[in-house]
């Protein structure tokens, strides 16, 4: 299978720089959202150092998943996701794609064939260690009601045992990643901001432990067309700039077309096509491939992004 | 009005500590409960079959009528009385809401929060910990209140048991139809209620992150007004320790009922004028005849008083016997196996009565139950309840002596027969042959010329080994043998009953009188 890597992302896999100053006071003084992402700074995730690894920061190889009432969700999807890469799992719902994405971080076991985060099938990863690895960003985002926004950043930090000081400090640059200016919002409660800050603060709670993998499941999925709209292009702009590997599922062709390197079209348990947006629209493998896109161009057209 | 509050200021702070040991019993209750409740809570949400089982259990326990739990505890606490029962018993009941309130808890957190907790990383513990329990516990400290409100309300029952608390001023005074002590009790109960539940409902809308936060002078004043609450039960929890040093202590306790608490307070008297030893009269009323004995027999009371027969039937299980010599003898046999002397009786019995009008009687010639037997046709009976439907009442009354009356009696409450029979409702009734309204209302008690009723001596039950330890205190007790008659106990039952008088007066008083606290006059 060709796997697309964009120019200039194979960077990433320079993993063994040490960075020696100390974060807080740097990312003080700098503006927001022009933050260098400390790429493998004191808090970066070991990963597999070994090279015979390969390329690949996510590796399907024959997966299937099939539940004890028989029912299919997986029938033996195979994908490489290159270290660096953007990939959206794009199909309907019920396609399989959710069920794709949580074979990754082993919130699903697959019944058969394997995965390969990170340079280690998953089976051999324990899966605490692994989702530690992994940051995971939801549609409900999921933030913790009782604590504070700052805390709730902090606290992948805080369950691998950074110490309070540093993973605060890099809480708040995490903040002023995503746009919250750290001085105003640390110090509040979830439920007193808007549904976009909170996934704001989903998205900077994923990114604090520099996870060198990021999935992220129908994440703009519930916001309203314009804040959708504003946060999709403030996170191409950042992942694009802290060179981390992204797996989105998304519903909306749209969101695919903007964000992604590759698309990984599914249906109904199947890979159907994986490319770049514009050979999936230039080339369809299917019929399928075609009238998916069809579709959902000629609903974007009456209706541009409400499509949740 | 003035009278039913105007206290002085010794009753005053014994009210206080009453209240005290209220809170004490009930926040020591909710404590274990909580201990217990919130893991079973937690296994109930891990597994379908835990939680049927839990909450199958919970709710079981909360159906069984609190006087049935009290006694199945006394069982299973081998007949200790006191606090560890009645403790016991709260924590039981505070279990449904606390259980109920922690599943409620833990299943209402958002599929999301769950979901981001497992998808960051966390084990099952940190999730617990971390998340699902702060998450949880404003709920579950919902359930706290309303656990904590009903053991308010249910730790006045442990009154029966012994448990120190508001309680025993409400039985206390529905034994001596005291409005004033039913009030003295429940009204410090009733606010206690409001009081626990306005803290923690406070406490609780400050731990939940979604509720607007109230004033900071609102939530000082609730912590204010927990630690108040806790401080208080503290002083309870306090004064129940075994207190060290100073005068050996005895526990004299007693059944319900007015007579029962004279007889205790004159036989607690004794102790005191004639011996070294202090009483203990804080196990008086328990409830029954089972509570009292195990109890004696535990070694939580030394001294009660006890009916032959009661002893014979209740006790020891046997038939009733007619002849007291022979009824005396087998009840000192039966407990002497348990450890339990049963000292002389003290000269009357508390019999069923058959009692009509002194004129009705003259006038007839009737001194004799087998007199009746002249007059079936035109004698109207009143029986209560028990009376009519237990083997040795009625039934076998008619058969004993050949009453066969021709109108059926009347069924009736047995504290309304003395009064019914003076206002010649009825002609005869069967009541209690040393309640004080025989007296009042002129009755006559017939004399039970067959020996049909068992006879039922008041005697003192006192553990074998407190005898042993204390040589002196089998002379004290003793004193009072023979020394009172059913008139006497009638007279002294109606200055408590119908002259709501303290019944501690009125033992002290009977004592002076027949100068039996005086050390010089031996008897």
């Amino acid at each position: 299978m060709f796997v697309f890597v964009p120019e200039g992302q194979r960077a990433i896999g320079n993993h063994n720089r040490v960075h020696s100053s100390t974060p807080t006071d740097e990312a003080r003084n700098r503006k927001i959202l022009t933050i260098p992402f400390l790429s493998r700074g004191p808090f970066a995730i070991a990963m597999s150092n070994d090279s015979a690894a390969g390329p690949s920061a996510v590796a399907w190889r024959g997966v299937r998943k099939a539940y004890a009432n028989g029912h299919e969700a997986l029938r033996g999807v195979s994908l490489e996701v290159a270290r660096g890469e953007l990939v959206a799992l794009l199909g309907t719902s019920g396609s399989g794609k959710t069920t794709l994405l949580k074979t990754v971080n082993r919130l699903i076991e697959p019944t058969s064939g394997e995965v390969i985060v990170l340079g280690k099938a998953t089976r051999d990863w324990d899966p605490i260690a692994l989702r530690r690895s992994i940051g995971y960003v939801i549609q409900d985002v999921g933030l913790m009601p009782h604590m504070t926004i700052l805390d709730n950043v902090a606290l992948v930090c805080r369950l691998r045992g950074v110490e309070r000081r540093a993973r605060q400090a890099r809480a708040r640059e995490c903040l002023a990643l995503v746009g919250l200016e750290p001085s105003r919002f640390e110090s509040l409660a979830p439920h007193q901001l808007s549904g976009g800050q909170r996934q704001r603060v989903g998205v900077a709670r994923a990114l604090a432990p520099e996870p060198a993998l990021v999935l992220m499941d129908e994440p703009f999925g519930a916001l309203d067309p314009i804040t959708r709209r504003e946060l999709q292009e403030e996170f191409d702009a950042l992942r694009r700039r802290i060179e981390t590997t992204v797996i989105l599922v998304t519903h909306d062709i749209r969101e695919a077309a903007r964000l992604a390197d590759r698309v990984a079209l599914l249906d109904r348990g199947n890979l159907v096509q994986c490319g770049t947006f514009d050979e999936l629209r230039d080339h369809p493998a299917s019929d399928f491939v075609r009238a998916f896109l069809q579709e959902t161009t000629a609903l974007g057209s009456s209706d541009p992004e409400d499509r949740s | 009005m003035k009278r039913l509050f105007g206290m002085t200021g010794e009753e005053a702070s014994a009210l206080a500590a009453a209240t005290a040991a209220h809170l004490d019993i009930v926040v020591e209750a909710l404590v274990v409960a909580i201990v217990i409740g919130v893991p079973l809570g937690i296994l109930a949400t891990r597994s379908k079959a835990a939680e049927r089982v839990v909450l199958g259990l919970a709710n079981v326990f909360q159906t069984i009528p609190s006087l049935a739990l009290l006694g199945f505890l006394l069982i299973v606490f081998h007949g200790q009385i006191g606090k560890p029962p009645a403790r016991a018993a709260l924590v039981i009941y505070a279990l449904l809401p606390i259980i109920k309130n922690t599943i409620l808890g833990l299943r209402s957190i958002d599929r999301g929060v769950t979901e981001a907790a497992v998808g960051m990383g966390m084990t099952a513990w940190q999730r617990l910990m971390i998340v699902e329990l702060p998450l949880a516990v404003p709920i579950v400290l919902g359930g706290v209140r309303v656990a904590t409100v009903s053991a308010v309300g249910m730790a006045t029952i442990a009154a029966a048991i012994g448990a120190k608390g508001l309680g025993s001023y409400i039985f206390r005074g529905v034994s001596l139809s005291d409005v004033r002590m039913i009030l003295l009790g429940s009204i410090p109960a009733a606010l206690l209620a409001l009081a626990c539940d306005a803290a923690l409902g406070e406490v609780e809308r400050a731990l939940d992150p979604k509720q607007p936060k109230h004033s900071r002078i609102r939530g000082s004043l609730a912590s204010i007004a927990v630690c108040i609450l806790l401080g208080f039960a503290a002083w309870g929890w306090w004064n129940d320790l075994p207190q060290r040093g100073g005068r050996a202590t005895i526990v004299i306790g007693s059944k319900d009922g007015s007579e029962m608490i004279v007889l205790g307070h004159m036989l607690a008297d004794l102790v005191e004028a004639h011996t070294p030893l202090k009483v203990d009269r804080q196990k008086f009323n328990l409830g029954g005849t089972l509570v009292c004995y195990n109890a004696l027999k535990r070694g939580g009371l030394d001294v009660y008083v006890e009916y032959t027969g009661t002893a014979l039937t209740t006790i020891l299980k046997e038939p009733p016997q007619n002849d007291p010599k022979a009824v005396l003898e087998r009840v000192r046999e039966g407990c002497a196996r348990d450890g339990i002397d049963c000292l002389d009786p003290f000269g009357f019995e508390n019999t069923f009565a058959l009692l009509m009008r002194r004129e009705q009687v003259e006038q007839l010639g009737i001194r004799k139950i087998s007199d009746l037997r002249a007059h079936v046709a035109t004698i109207r009976g009143g029986f209560g309840p028990e009376f009519m439907n237990r083997p040795d009442g009625f039934p076998g009354l008619v058969q004993a002596y050949g009453l066969h009356f021709e109108q059926s009696p009347r069924e009736m409450d047995r504290n309304l027969l003395y009064q019914a029979i003076a206002q010649k409702s009825i002609d005869l009734g069967a009541g209690d042959s040393t309640d004080g309204r025989i007296a009042v209302f002129d009755l006559v008690q017939l004399e039970d010329d067959r020996r049909y009723f068992p006879p039922y001596e008041a005697v003192p039950l006192v553990s074998a080994a407190t005898l042993r330890r204390h040589p002196t205190l089998r002379a004290a007790l003793n004193r009072l043998a023979g020394k009172i008659d059913a008139a006497t106990m009638r007279r002294l039952n109606h200055e408590v009953d119908g002259k709501h008088r303290d019944p501690a007066a009125v033992a002290r008083e009977f004592l002076r009188d027949h100068t039996l606290l005086n050390v010089k006059t031996t008897p």
